[in-house]
């Protein structure tokens, strides 16, 4: 017999919910500390107590990464929310109301989709003034489309389920087939969806950040960070990229795993596995 | 009250030259329980179908009382119908006790008669029998509202003892409430056992 | 006659998990005994959740992950484990299953049947095999969708037979066909048989057992209840109170309901599985272990209270 999975995944669930929140205040209370210049102690690699080095300003990379990674966290959170929300709303409403409500809706998804997603998510957030509010923007105003798609299909899918018409006949009306019939079989995609997108999100907010259409260059941001280290990385200073990378990609797949894994167990054809 | 199809005729697709139903009448009274027979694909189903009005005739009417039948968002159908495979007639995702409910609070007295055990209510569909979710989807259909129901090979995918059992109470019940059975069988000693008048289509 | 088949004191158990983490054994069939011999309809009879299906998914290799078996399942004398059913399945061991969700949607009949093969040989011979069983040429240019209920039967048959199988496994082949419709597809298992095949005939149907098999097993909640020649059982001599209980329910027998339902996979009660429904239950059939077999005339019966002869 297989161990119990179930258990398992409840306790990498607890586990990224602790890192996530470890790094989220230890991030906020490192981010002054981010911020000091010293130039006596510039450009030191990586030992005690400076455990990832200093850069060409003397800042603690430890500190700068921290707050970063808490940063892109609070960035990721509130993006994938707002783009699997507004994915959820505007992909049951295209396919419950139908006729031109539907058109529209599709018209903007494939719209949205159609543009390059770099070049939407630089526009976007040059829109938005940049910075933190820019990202936030570009990133969730870009990402809801996929998600809203793959719902509109899945709800039209619903409504010629048996049950579904048996239902209707039986008097239940709009709202409670919505929340009966509707809802709880749209719960594992959305869930799913929100989970995969946070990586997601945090990667793109780095990129454009790393681009120059995101947050400002004093900010310590993993994308700022990147970007900026590349100018040094030819002269022999690799700690300047490997810490905040490989931190970012340790949350990633950390998420991403998470998402895996949630995905396993609220899917009918291996839940019981 | 009665239920009447007129004139039916039903085509899957607009201008497609095969026609299921081509020109099919028939009469269901209040308190009556007409049989209908016939071999496969004549399109039994797809006339229960259209009399419960789950599709639009191509040609031809439904009428309840002389009226046409119409469905109204909300409000419970007087014409309920019982699906062959009650599996795909309830919502997998929800406990079958939500079901059950979902026209409605369901009489105790119908569900002892149905031996609905109260524990089944916790369980999902993929836990239960074909014949446990079918004494579900019965349950649900006898509504205040019903008048007639409409059995599309309710019992066929049943073992004979449930099957006694459930036309036992469904007749019990038709005569109690005077509701008019369409019983749709190819077993013409189940259909005669059953049945006041039986029509082949 | 040579066995086939032989399933031994069989049962299979699922691990589910129920609300959160807590996980739970449910036993869905236990202590099941049947055998199929070469040229032998082998009936099963039971209600829906009586556990016919998952004998069947089990013998072919089909079960999920989370299944545990005891007892042994021999085919042709050597244990059939679910790799060696996985070796054999398809070509000597085949499952007629109960519709069109079976055959693949997007691909036409006849490479269906042929499986993939663009030989001429199997052309011709997937050509035999449609018009056995009364279907023409055409039949091959046809997506299932298209396929009437009937018409998709004598396909999924068509696909069991083209290699000679020596057990044909058929699960519920017949609901949903009008009586002239099924007693053809019951002739052809009949044929199969007497081809020298075995046949395991699985059915909620008392009456098509009847007309089908030649040796009927009766299932209740699991277990196998009763074993008997086809020729008792079709003059109403049924010896276990549930088997009598479904000659009683047939439509021209009377009808009678019996109160009560079949309890459920991982209900497992002391004694019979039959004894809360049984009209001639005693002290014994409620605390007891599993009745122990008896044997009879036409076969053997699981009942504390058959005494040989008339019984109860």
């Amino acid at each position: 017999m297989r161990g119990n999975v179930r258990r398992s995944t409840w306790y990498l669930l607890l586990l990224t919910a602790a890192v996530l929140l470890g790094i989220g205040i230890a991030g906020a209370m490192l981010y002054d500390r981010a911020m000091v210049t010293d130039f006596a102690r510039k450009n030191l690699p990586p030992g005690l107590p400076l455990l990832f080095g200093t850069d060409w300003m003397g800042r603690d990379m430890f500190a700068r990464t921290l707050a970063g990674l808490s940063l892109s966290i609070r960035i990721g959170l509130l993006t994938a929310g707002v783009s699997a929300g507004l994915a959820l709303i505007l992909g049951v409403a295209a396919a419950s109301v139908g006729g031109w409500v539907d058109s529209t809706l599709s018209w903007c998804m494939d719209l949205v989709l159609g543009i390059p997603h770099i070049l939407l998510m630089m526009l976007l957030s040059l829109a938005f003034g940049k910075g933190f509010v820019g990202v936030v923007a570009a990133v969730s105003l870009s990402h809801w489309p996929s998600l809203a798609r793959l719902l509109r299909g899945e709800v039209l899918q619903l409504r010629q389920a048996p049950y579904f018409r048996v239902a209707e006949h039986l008097g239940v009306s709009r709202l409670r087939m919505v929340r009966l019939h509707v809802l709880p079989h749209l719960l594992p995609q959305f869930l799913t969806a929100l989970v995969l997108q946070f990586p997601h999100a945090i990667l793109h907010e780095a990129s454009i950040t790393f681009l120059g259409f995101g947050l400002s260059a004093e900010q310590p941001a993993i994308g700022v960070i990147l970007s900026e280290s590349m100018g040094y990385l030819t002269t022999g200073r690799w700690w300047l990229a490997l810490f905040p990378g490989l931190a970012l990609v340790g949350v990633v797949v950390l998420f991403a795993q998470m998402g895996e894994r949630l995905r396993r167990l609220l899917d009918p054809a291996s839940v019981h596995e | 009250m009665s239920l009447e199809g007129k004139n039916l005729t039903f085509a899957y697709r607009c201008r497609s030259k095969e026609l299921v139903l081509q020109g099919v009448n028939l009469t269901l009274e209040e308190g009556e329980r007409l049989g209908l027979s016939g071999p496969s694909g004549r399109g039994k189903s797809t006339l229960c179908r259209l009399l419960a009005g789950y599709e639009r005739p191509t040609g031809g009417q439904v009428l309840l009382d002389g009226a046409p039948l119409t469905h109204q968002r909300g409000r419970p159908s007087p014409v309920q119908l019982l699906w062959q495979n009650p599996e795909l007639a309830v919502d997998p995702l929800l406990p079958l006790g939500r079901t059950l409910e979902e026209g409605g609070p369901v009489e105790e007295r119908i569900l002892e008669r149905l031996y609905i055990q109260p524990e089944w209510k916790r369980r999902y569909p993929s836990e239960l029998s074909g014949g446990e979710l079918q004494r579900f989807c019965i349950a649900r259909a006898l509504g205040p509202a019903t008048r007639f129901l409409l059995c599309d090979e309710s019992t066929a995918m049943l073992d004979l003892v449930t099957q006694a059992q459930i036309w036992d109470f469904l007749l019990e019940e038709a005569q109690r409430r005077n509701l008019g059975l369409l019983v749709v069988s190819h077993s013409d000693t189940l259909l005669h056992r059953l049945c006041t008048r039986i029509q082949i289509l | 006659m040579e066995a086939i088949l032989e399933v031994e004191h069989l049962s299979l158990s699922f691990t589910q998990y129920e609300r959160g983490t807590r996980r739970r054994q449910v036993t869905a069939i236990r202590d099941l005994s049947l055998t199929v011999h070469a040229g032998e309809v082998a009936a099963v009879v039971g209600a829906s959740g009586s556990g016919k299906s998952l004998l069947a998914h089990r013998i072919l290799g089909l079960l999920p992950y989370n299944a545990a078996q005891e007892g042994t399942i021999r085919y042709e004398g050597e244990l059939l484990t679910p790799a060696r059913a996985q070796a054999l399945r398809g070509r000597e061991l085949v499952l007629v299953p109960q519709g069109v969700s079976w055959l693949d949607p997007l691909m036409k009949v006849g490479p269906q049947i042929r499986r993939g093969d663009r030989s001429p040989a199997a052309r011709a011979q997937s050509a035999a095999a449609l018009e056995r069983y009364g279907l023409g040429r055409e039949t091959e240019d046809l997506y299932p969708f298209e396929l009437s209920g009937g018409m998709a039967r004598r396909v999924l048959l068509a696909c069991a037979v083209q290699e000679h199988p020596r057990l044909v496994v058929a699960d519920e082949p017949t609901p949903g066909l009008d009586a002239a419709a099924a007693r053809r597809i019951l002739n052809h298992f009949r044929e199969l048989a007497e081809g020298g095949a075995g046949v395991l005939f699985i059915t909620h149907d008392l009456e098509l057992a009847l007309t089908v098999g030649h040796r009927v097993w009766v299932f209740y909640a699991g277990t196998t209840i009763e074993e008997s020649a086809v020729e008792a059982l079709a003059a109403g001599d049924g010896a276990h109170p549930y088997t009598r209980a479904l000659w009683n329910a047939l439509p021209q027998n009377g009808f009678t309901p019996l109160p009560g339902t079949q309890p459920g996979p991982g209900e497992v009660l002391p004694g019979c599985p039959f004894a809360p429904r049984c009209p001639y239950c005693r002290p014994i059939c409620q605390t007891g272990a599993l009745p122990p077999w008896r044997e009879m005339a036409a076969g053997r019966v699981r009942c504390y209270g058959w005494e040989g002869g008339e019984g109860l």
